[in-house]
């Protein structure tokens, strides 16, 4: 068994922020992460990011994971232990973790624990949804972004959410043709600003339709298409064919709960947070004693907030086990304000419901 | 439309047809219908496939999809061979 101050589960934005302050603050810390390298969905971001200067607006999201890493050098190996391609495989209620790194099998012992284990793509249900060359966003991303492979010649998206946006936009620009973006709503679901830049590139957003099903022998070589009603129902006859060899699919996120819920927090499911999602104080705390949430996995938002969030709970879990960070108060403070700003106006009118849905301990 | 051809589960390769055939047979909630089917017991542990076959759960019983309570989860997340558990050095 391995004893330590502190164990976060996952080093994406959120994870990395909350080490960063967590250290800062005295503690020990060991980080879990299940790929083989830090920064989560944020090195596969090749666009710049919105925002404020505060969460790093227009720098890279690539760029932003290294700001993130390298404000993790200088501390000494005692003090912060990385786990890269190891997977936290179990969380019990009395703070244990079990960790499951290159075959070897190792029990911590944490006094705290954050969770930001982020969370994963949404499929869709439809005829021959299993065909090859049917991806999630976040697959293409990968293949394309961190491994440089074309995922293939051209390519229909399906939802226009942020995502969908800009994966269309990074297809396009790694040379891959983007025949079309269908979207089930009757409006596009992602910033203006994206849509109006695809559009000027000729790609057509076509709203009330989605995929009905997925042709193709051995691989996928068409769709078929369908319009919708206001209430979501197909249209008989409306039924068009697209030629493509690749679908994104790009409908959501689902937090990854597993963790909290194996060990027995109180979860509850907000369907505009992405699903089961922790009940949690005003200090991030959940129902489980010096338990922490932070990033997508306390409901889908984007990466500057994970990142503010991920501070928070970094300093939240310093202050309750008795570390004191030298800048406390202060960082309390701007922390939360930060994230007001971050929510505010009509894009963060989704998040605000679903939060409130959630209500705090 | 072919109900066969629509995987809900890909882990466990289940299609919506499965799913209706169990709702008919009055396997009305979660648990009992991963019993049957297997859904959420392959290598994602119902990852990908929860919030689908919960939404065919509320769509059948007329209820909010977010009421449908999913399965238990329980350790370990993912696989783990049991040698390495076995052979993990402890001294408790």
């Amino acid at each position: 068994m391995i004893n330590r101050d502190l164990v976060i589960v996952g080093g994406g934005p959120a994870g990395l922020s909350a080490a960063k302050v967590a250290l800062d603050a005295g503690m020990k810390v060991t980080l879990i992460e299940r790929f083989n390298q830090l920064g989560g969905q944020l090195i596969k971001q090749t666009h710049k990011f919105f925002g404020s200067k505060l969460q790093y607006a227009k720098t890279r999201g690539f760029d932003i994971a290294k700001i993130l890493i390298d404000d993790l050098n200088g501390f000494s190996h005692d003090q912060l232990e990385i786990l890269l391609d190891a997977t936290c495989v179990a969380l019990y209620p009395d703070k244990v973790l079990t960790v499951y790194q290159y075959g070897k099998y190792m029990k911590y012992n944490a006094k705290s624990v954050i969770v930001a284990t982020g969370a994963s793509e949404k499929i869709l249900a439809f005829e021959n949804n299993d065909l090859p060359g049917i991806y999630g966003a976040g697959a293409i991303q990968t293949i394309m972004n961190i491994y440089g492979i074309q995922p293939g010649k051209e390519v229909v998206m399906v939802g226009s959410g942020n995502i969908g946006l800009i994966v269309a936009y990074q297809l396009l620009q790694a040379g891959v043709k983007v025949s079309a973006i269908l979207e089930a709503a009757s409006y596009i679901g992602g910033y203006l600003v994206h849509a109006s830049k695809l559009k000027r590139l000729g790609v057509d957003i076509l709203t009330n339709t989605t995929v009905k099903k997925a042709v193709g022998e051995e691989k996928l070589e068409k769709i078929i298409t369908v319009k919708l009603d206001e209430k979501w129902q197909e249209i008989p006859g409306s039924e068009a064919e697209m030629d493509t060899d690749v679908l994104c699919i790009s409908v959501g996120l689902s937090p990854l709960h597993q963790l909290m819920s194996m060990a027995g927090v109180k979860m509850v499911d907000i369907s505009e947070l992405g699903g089961l999602v922790p009940k949690k104080t005003c200090d991030y705390e959940t129902t489980v004693d010096n338990v922490y949430a932070c990033g997508d996995v306390t409901g889908i938002e984007e990466a500057s907030s994970a990142m503010v969030e991920g501070r928070i709970c970094g300093l939240m879990a310093a202050n309750h086990l008795g570390f004191k960070h030298p800048n406390g108060e202060q960082l309390e403070d701007d922390l939360n304000n930060q994230l007001c700003v971050l929510r505010q106006g009509p894009c963060g009118e989704k998040i605000r419901c679903g939060l409130k849905k959630v209500g705090e301990i | 439309m072919s109900k066969r051809d629509i995987i809900i589960c890909r882990c466990e390769d289940v299609s919506l047809a499965d799913i209706h055939e169990a709702l008919d047979m009055g396997y009305r909630d979660f648990e009992s219908i991963k019993r049957i089917l297997r859904v959420g017991m392959g290598p994602c542990q119902g990852q990908s496939c929860a919030h689908l076959v919960k939404n065919e759960i509320a769509r059948y019983n007329k209820v909010n999809p977010e009421t449908v309570k999913i399965h238990k989860t329980r350790p370990l997340i993912s696989g783990v061979v049991l040698k390495d558990i076995a052979e993990s050095d402890e001294d408790e």
